[in-house]
């Protein structure tokens, strides 16, 4: 029996246009940070890919100034329409740098190049033209008749999209009339220092944009800075606390979007095949590097068989290996400490007696990577079923009546997302109701569009992002 | 990936056949009960696998696997003795400067020509495949359906593309649509039976799936996406159904059945999809003629053509390979 091997199709490297330094981006232009500069390193090789300098406090002072500057000379006073045509401009160049920035996302973080390709950046485009859209019709956002920007947004952003949640923060921002200073992820600042050189394409005047790339230090700098309004955050639940606290008793306005532990519930009408698909979309895409992943899988007992058998034997078609080729459905896990704290959980479910699949496929020498796998016999009282494992690695519980679906799908101090798979319209809009969650996904997982406002409850963070909602965590209102 | 579950549990996929077939009531339940498809999801992972990149040796054996996949197909009203027999020689020899072009798998034809195809084919190794059963549109009697059947057999044919009743199927009468597939079956005796769906008459995902379980319950070898003469022909999302029947079916009996895709599949390109679908939805067992064909005409042409391109490393022209 001849085997379909596919032969490998890797993306050219040569596209990412990756430079030896990259800078910090303060005032429209690219400056020596003060920082100590940081080496990014590509998750697959573990090589080093470029020298990123970092910003230092007095930086964060001097950028934060700029876009004070900038919002007061120029941003806030500029017309919506005006300002809506900046944005379609840089929606225009990321579609027309796609290319480059997908290879250069999936170099820098270890994400498949399909999902960068096909998923990343378009959506970041998508985000800055509804954003664009929405410029000059704020007035008709339902926030009254003239509603006002707050100011300088201070940005922190995660590794995980790194220009998808740039585009998240920084397009409805900038629609309502704020300027911005953002902090990319320590290991993945790339994308968003190409992204500032697309806003220098764009002519947008100095001081709008500023992006500094650091490590914690700098994105607590960013917290503590007196003149900055307001503070939007995406990372894990303990720095969102930390940053809580610290802009307590201040009158910055604060968005958090944290972890979760999203149980996607699959009962025994659902349309088998695709909640298949589902499952794996959900806790695989992105290596399972995915706040609102469904890392929780509740099947109803009469099918959970049935649904393993499946699971396993798709699961196990699922390739991993070099994030630039094609055909890779599962890249790199994006750090070593990424990986170590995933390994870590996984020995926790071992040791409280959850019964552990891995995928077969073949895993590299070089590079983090972590075979797919599957935990079946998971209970609530497990670390594993509780705590964020952020790795491609999923918890199977089973449940016997929609309340008890119900009951340990919420059973979580997060509240992120969750999926509902059935055939029966009106169990779907029944449990929609009852699950605390900021995004419920009935017969799908992972959709995304920037129309819809994504966001949690409790431990996931609060305000929302996208849609009309999002517009209101960056105005006065 | 095991054989059979061994739980308790009410299964998804189907109780054992033999159930499921004892009367009208049993089968109607049992088709009604299999899992719905979300039209979204299966088009979702349908587009996704699309993406494939299939380049330099994988793309060589893909297109070499094709085209001994293909049932070079003619259909016409207008076919004559020689139309056919220029066909067989090109089934035979696919690109005369390439021997090492592989065969096709079979010549399809209408019954009154499964003669001259045979004779033209005799030894080659090429089947010889014809539809039957009131091919396109099957609206005749049971009769004249397993008469036509005969003929074809009778005449050589080693495979038969069959109809089933979609109007009988539309209203609901499953153990007519079941019945009449057996009694082909019978009929067709060793040759092997393809059956065609017509999947753009079933309309529904979900009739794809209870149409391919039917004809899989009543012995068709083959599950066949349509007869090439009805718009939408072959898609990949009920290609996709179609194989994740033929997957659970094995899973369930431990049986391999085939499919075949039929009609606007027409560059290497899509070819190519099907064969990244067969290899992740069935799985790998299926990339072999036995279990897996094409029904196209022009595909092999563009097929040619694509295999020249990757041995010589250049393009060539459409007057480098026949036009038969």
């Amino acid at each position: 029996m001849p085997v379909f091997e596919y032969a490998p199709a890797p993306e050219s490297r040569a596209i990412a246009n990756l430079k030896d330094h990259y800078k910090p981006f303060v005032n429209g232009e690219f400056v020596d940070g003060s920082g100590e500069p940081l080496k990014t390193i590509n998750p697959a090789t573990e090589e080093v890919l470029a020298e990123v300098g970092t910003a230092s406090k007095s930086d964060v002072d001097t950028a934060v100034k700029a876009a004070r500057k900038a919002y007061n000379g120029v941003w806030s006073k500029m017309p919506g329409t005006e300002r809506a045509k900046y944005l379609f401009r840089i929606a225009r160049l990321i579609q027309e740098r796609s290319r480059e920035l997908a290879v250069l996302e999936s170099l820098d973080n270890g994400k498949p190049i399909k999902e960068s390709r096909d998923s990343d950046v378009p959506t970041a485009a998508a985000h800055f033209f509804y954003h664009a859209g929405w410029a000059d019709k704020l007035e008709y956002a339902g926030y009254g008749p003239n509603p006002q920007p707050l100011g300088v947004a201070g940005q922190i952003i995660p590794w995980n999209f790194p220009l998808l949640m740039l585009a998240w923060k920084i397009a409805p921002a900038l629609a309502t009339g704020n300027t911005v200073v953002l902090k990319p992820a320590e290991t993945t600042p790339l994308t968003a220092l190409v992204f500032a050189e697309i806003c220098q394409q764009a002519e947008l005047p100095p001081g709008v944009v500023n992006i500094l790339p650091g490590a914690g230090d700098i994105g607590a700098s960013i917290v503590e800075h007196a003149d900055i309004n307001k503070i939007a955050f995406t990372g894990s639940t303990e720095v969102g606390k930390a940053i809580q606290r610290e802009v307590a008793g201040t009158a910055k306005k604060l968005t958090l979007e944290l972890g979760g532990k999203a149980a996607n519930i699959v009962f025994e009408d659902a349309p088998l095949d695709q909640a298949i698909e589902g499952i794996v979309n959900g806790i695989f895409f992105n290596q399972g590097h995915v706040c609102c992943a469904g890392s929780r899988l509740l099947v109803q007992e009469s099918i959970a068989e049935e649904v393993l058998e499946k699971l396993r034997y798709r699961v196990s078609t699922l390739r991993l290996g070099d994030p630039l080729d094609k055909n890779t459905d599962i890249g790199a896990i994006n750090s070593a400490e990424q990986l170590a704290k995933i390994r870590g959980l996984v020995e926790a479910g071992d040791a409280e007696g959850a019964q552990r699949w891995t995928s077969p496929c073949p895993v590299p020498d070089r590079g983090f990577f972590f075979a797919p796998t599957v935990f079946a016999n998971v209970h609530q009282s497990m670390r594993i079923a509780r705590e964020e494992i952020f790795g491609p690695v999923l918890s199977v519980l089973t449940f016997r009546t929609p309340d008890e679906a119900v009951a340990k799908a919420n059973n979580t101090p997060y509240g992120l997302s969750a999926g509902i798979w059935t055939e029966k319209g009106s169990r779907i809009l029944w449990m929609a109701n009852q699950l605390r969650a900021g995004v419920v996904w009935a017969n799908t997982f992972n959709r995304f569009d920037p129309a819809a406002p994504f966001g949690g409850y409790q431990e996931s963070g609060f305000g929302r992002e996208g849609g009309r909602t999002g517009l209101e965590a960056y105005l006065n209102v | 990936m095991t054989a059979t579950t061994s739980t308790s549990a009410a299964p998804a996929t189907p109780a054992p056949p033999a159930d499921a077939t004892r009367d009208e009531a049993s089968l109607r339940r049992f088709l009604l009960g299999l899992p719905g498809v979300d039209q979204v999801g299966v088009e979702q992972r349908a587009a996704g696998l699309g993406t494939r990149s299939i380049k330099k040796d994988a793309k060589r054996w893909a297109i070499d696997t094709a085209i001994s996949m293909v049932d070079l197909t003619t259909l016409e009203g207008a076919d004559t003795r020689g139309k056919v027999r220029a066909l067989a020689a090109k089934a035979v020899r696919p690109d005369p400067e390439r021997q090492d072009t592989p065969r096709v798998a079979a010549v399809c034809v209408y019954p009154d020509m499964v003669e001259t195809a045979v004779e033209a084919l005799k030894g080659s190794g090429v089947h010889v495949a014809s539809v039957a059963t009131g091919f396109p549109a099957g609206r005749t009697s049971r009769e004249i359906k397993l008469a036509d059947t005969k003929i074809a057999v009778d005449a050589g044919a080693h495979e038969v593309d069959m109809v089933i009743d979609r109007g009988a199927f539309l209203e609901g009468r499953y153990m007519d649509v079941f019945e009449e597939i057996q009694a082909i079956k019978a009929a067709c005796g060793d040759a092997h039976l393809k059956v065609i769906l017509e999947t753009g008459e079933l309309a529904t995902y979900d009739n794809v799936r209870r149409a391919s379980w039917l004809a899989l319950l009543a012995g068709g070898d083959f599950i066949k996406t349509s007869t090439g003469k009805v718009s939408p022909a072959a898609t990949l999302p009920v290609t996709h159904i179609m194989l994740q029947a033929v997957h659970d079916w094995h899973v369930t009996t431990g049986e391999l059945r085939g499919v075949k895709p039929a009609g606007g599949i027409r560059t290497t390109k899509d070819a190519i999809k099907y064969l990244v679908a067969v290899h992740e939805v069935a799985g790998e067992q299926w990339l072999t003629p036995d279990l897996f064909r094409f029904g196209a005409s022009s595909l092999l042409n563009d097929l040619l053509l694509q295999r020249r391109t990757q041995v010589d490393g250049h393009y060539s022209g459409p007057d480098y390979v026949t036009v038969d």
